[in-house]
């Protein structure tokens, strides 16, 4: 089955190249015939030819970015999107989600739809669609969201997940937090699972842990592509019996997201090294998973700095009810987790600290709440890599910084005639903050 | 790729537009330096094609770029026709009147705006078709004579009219305390109330700060010390004459326009890892309609010629941006309330460097209680000619309030004594309400940023969250 990505914006675009190269790279790397085959499927068609095609859309109300990522991915020499496979236009949004919600998505969208369904129809079967974009900017945020619920409209029973890229908390745009508390209350209707990524947490982790001394987006990028890639690169899990998963997306929605309510998966990834410095690491399972559980209930998502004081609280002998006394500080309730191991020797993983009650919510056994995914085969030339992806209280706070931010910002009213010019009232305004102090409130009581 | 078209108006925009074709066409020759033409350039940002046998490019097409040059008295656009740029323009792009507006904004704005009206928009509207995508006007003037100032805001009122989805941005050069136009306090005035109204973006410049810098250059360039030469033609002040040669007098001031300009556009015209295009700095920089004037200061204003001497380090061009002394209007944006700040950021820098020097400066300016953190940043490729990067900071800051008391105090001093007002009232047209609305205009522009002061010093609690029933 395969995955359809549609890349959206300037930081969509960039990141679905770094992500392409990855499973590229990946899926080549020595004789791993199935694997490839199945990368392959999934993720390129195959011309006659031979050359492999990325199953990707990319949208940018300007030009320059496509024609930049077309280029380099033709100079990989591995693979290449598509010569029909991208619509821009001349002018951009003007980081207006406005602009781009209610004048460029209405006005392309059929172009837009038309795009996607080319791509879809090369499929054999459609596994699901990953939409990638920004939520500070205009295209990528506003037309993002439009172009998902036009998706949703044309294809009611995909599986549709958004991965977004979180804008530094100290700012890149002015009215990011207006794009972003907008995007996320609609996308939250819209969407299957939203899986986010911030831009200040991956920023140190080039900074520490891969000693970048001068980090460009660039770097950043290739971080995401590498985290997002030991997601969806093909993996034996519980369901598929000896083989590889058919469809990600579908076992990551059903393992996850099993509440409407709570959308928002995050992603933990260890170990990250530099390429320099993998030559002379040497890592263990019990080591990497002791380090990732507690990066996960510390709620830090780099190797360093990790916080041990932080205990899971104890659970009274019975216990269901969840009382306040337990909610230790710092401690990182999960609803649900995906553990996703790579590499040598995977079997002999111990997982056991993983599937401790204490860890989940009352009103979620355990049982149910986590589940893992474990291949032996390497991935992106680390001999061990595991994944945690988790729907869990790891974004409240940067969320509820964010919705704080742009209240603050919407009481002054400031900046609000730019958006009401192209249609989005100050009720809607409301309407989304209403949404997300919801969204707010039930993962902080989970 | 998006367009943008250039309008000229009175003698001080024109010699400013003259500058600026002139240092595009070089930065342009500068990046094609094999001379091989290419589809995807950064001139198509302001012309169909631009290649002039001038600056040694393929003679492959010369057609002009787009701009509208306007001025009621014809020397300085004679000036224009005889000299390099001569064949860069033709001749419908100019439009020329003989005697021009005496220094009297009604005179430009009334007289010659309504006889010109439909010559002026027919030639814009010719020209904006030429464009396949059209992004913005960008309108250069001076507030303090007639026809700039009077001329160059019934244009912009015109802009509005025909074309009121494209943007506005308004370089506007305000007289110096010693101005030697006498009534230039009633021309700006009057000019400052249709800028408020009508334009999207105005970007003040003060001909003080202007001198200022440029006697800073030539102090260091004329100061003889080996290790302070100035590298040729880099300076922000250098045509192609470069900081010594044969300049005439106002050339290296206009050059710092120029240069603004051209820094603006610089995203839009080159690729970067994090584009800023015009229509984004409207959006970021002005919170509220009015409050739409913008202080910049460019960095660094030469490059340092002896390569012994290590290149200025980046994070002083950050610091320096801050300065007092790098802004183009006289005012300390430092002590005033910033209500938001753009930087564009042009040469071989990394997000990181960005990031690093934004943390560094944050906590030494004060920025207003719901926009603490109201930073735009943009990031292209390309550093301007003779440098290795370029900094140009766009600051929302209430420190212009400065600039615009003492042109109300000029005004109300000259018109507490009704001197002048005669010249102005005899023409079709202008009444006395218009003074008196002009004036308010400015009053209430002036209080509104007076009230963002005040909440400076107050400690402004956050807004109470909406409160969810569990």
């Amino acid at each position: 089955m395969s995955i359809v990505t549609v890349q959206l914006g300037q930081c969509g675009n960039q990141v679905g190249l770094e992500f392409f190269e990855v499973i590229s790279n990946d899926a080549n790397d020595r004789q791993r015939k199935v694997y490839s085959e199945c990368t392959n499927d999934r993720f390129f068609s195959e011309t006659s030819n031979g050359d492999l095609v990325a199953r990707a859309v990319l949208i940018d109300m300007e030009p320059k970015v496509i024609s930049q990522s077309v280029a380099k991915a033709v100079k990989s020499g591995k693979w290449r999107y598509g010569e029909h496979s991208y619509f821009s236009q001349k002018q951009g949004s003007g980081n207006n989600w406005a602009n781009g919600y209610c004048v460029h998505g209405p006005r392309h969208e059929e172009l837009v739809v038309d795009l996607v369904r080319k791509e879809v129809e090369r499929c054999d079967r459609l596994a699901g669609i990953i939409a990638m974009m920004s939520v500070a900017g205009g295209t990528g945020s506003g037309v993002g969201t439009y172009a998902t619920q036009c998706l949703r409209d044309a294809y009611p029973n995909s599986f549709i997940l958004n991965h977004l890229t979180w804008p530094y908390g100290t700012g890149e745009v002015i009215v990011q937090n207006y794009n972003s508390v907008l995007t996320l209350s609609h996308l939250y209707q819209l969407s299957d699972a939203i899986l986010v990524h911030e831009n200040d947490t991956v920023h140190k982790i080039c900074a520490k842990l891969m000693n970048i001394k001068h980090i460009s987006f660039s770097d950043i990028n290739k971080v995401i592509a590498h985290q997002l890639g030991s997601v969806l690169q093909p993996a034996l899990t519980g369901d598929s019996n000896g083989v590889y998963n058919k469809n990600p997306l579908a076992e990551l929605m059903s393992g996850l997201v099993c509440h409407p309510e709570y959308k928002l998966l995050s992603l933990c990834n260890i170990p990250q090294v530099s390429s320099s410095s993998m030559v002379y690491s040497v890592f263990t399972w019990s080591g990497l998973l002791k380090h990732l559980r507690q990066m996960h209930i510390s709620n830090t998502k780099m190797e360093e700095g990790i916080d041990w004081q932080v205990r899971a609280p104890c659970l009274q002998s019975g216990g269901l009810e969840r009382t306040k006394s337990h909610r230790r500080k710092g401690f990182n309730t999960s609803l649900a987790n995906l553990l996703i191991l790579r590499g040598k020797d995977v079997y002999s993983a111990e997982i056991g600290g993983f599937q401790d009650p204490s860890l989940y919510t009352s009103w979620l056994p355990a049982v149910e709440a986590f589940s893992i995914w474990k291949t032996p085969v390497t991935f992106n030339k680390y001999e061990k890599s595991a994944t945690l992806v988790s729907n869990s209280q790891a974004l409240l706070q940067p969320l509820d910084y964010m919705v704080g931010k742009a209240w603050n910002m919407f009481a002054s009213r400031a900046y609000i005639h730019q958006y009401t010019k192209y249609g989005i009232s100050e009720e809607d305004f409301l309407d989304s903050f209403t949404s997300l102090e919801q969204v707010i409130s039930s993962y902080s009581l989970l | 790729m998006t367009q943008s078209v250039v309008v000229q108006v009175g003698q001080c925009g024109n010699q400013v537009g003259c500058r600026f074709w002139d240092l595009a066409l070089r930065e342009h020759s500068h990046v094609n330096k094999t001379g091989i033409y290419d589809e995807a350039l950064s001139m198509r940002v302001f012309g169909r094609l631009c290649a002039c046998a001038l600056y040694s490019l393929l003679t492959d097409a010369i057609a002009s770029p787009q701009a509208v040059l306007v001025d009621m008295e014809e020397g300085v656009v004679n000036e224009i026709l005889q000299g390099p740029l001569r064949e860069v323009f033709d001749s419908t792009q100019l439009i020329t009147d003989v005697s021009g507006s005496g220094n009297n904004w009604a005179v430009g704005h009334w007289t010659y705006g309504s006889a010109y009206k439909e010559v002026i928009v027919d030639q814009l509207r010719k020209t904006a078709e030429h464009c396949d995508c059209l992004q913005s006007f960008f309108l250069i003037h001076s507030m303090g004579g007639g026809t700039g100032s009077g001329l160059g805001t019934c244009v912009l009122k015109l802009l509005e009219e025909e074309f009121p989805e494209v943007c506005r941005i308004v370089a506007s050069v305000y007289p110096s305390a010693e101005d030697d136009v006498v009534t230039s306090p009633y021309n700006s005035v009057l000019a400052m109330r249709e800028l408020t109204e009508h334009a999207d973006c105005v970007l003040p410049v003060e001909n003080q700060s202007l001198v200022d810098i440029v006697n800073k250059i030539k102090h260091m360039s004329y100061s003889g010390n080996p290790g302070s030469m100035i590298k040729k033609d880099t300076a922000i002040i250098s045509g192609r004459g470069g900081v010594s040669g044969a300049q005439k007098p106002f050339d290296a001031m206009n050059n710092i326009i120029a240069n603004l300009l051209l820094n603006i556009t610089s995203s839009a015209r080159f690729e970067g890892s994090l584009n800023m295009d015009l229509n984004e700095i409207a959006m970021n920089l002005v919170p509220f309609p009015r409050l739409h004037y913008l202080v910049s200061s460019l960095t660094p204003l030469y490059t340092l010629s002896d390569v012994s001497i290590p290149t200025r380090r980046l994070d002083q061009m950050f610091t320096d941006a801050f300065s007092k002394d790098h802004q183009l209007i006289r005012a300390d944006p430092k002590h005033s309330l910033y209500l938001a700040c753009a930087l564009m950021v042009r040469g071989n820098v990394q997000v990181s460097d960005l990031r690093r020097n934004i943390e560094r400066l944050r906590p030494t300016l004060p920025f207003v209680s719901w926009n603490q953190e109201g930073w735009k940043t943009g990031l292209c490729g390309v550093p301007p000619v003779g440098h290795s990067h370029s900094l140009l900071a766009l600051a929302n800051n209430t420190c212009v309030k400065s600039t615009f008391m003492e042109l109300r105090d000029r005004f109300a001093k000259l018109y507490r004594k009704k001197a002048h007002l005669h010249h102005y009232l005899l023409v079709d047209g202008m009444e006395q309400g218009c003074f008196t609305e002009a004036s308010t205009s400015l009053s209430s522009l002036i209080e509104e940023y007076t009230q963002l002061d005040a909440t400076k010093t107050r400690m402004i609690p956050d807004p109470t969250r909406l409160n969810i029933a569990t």
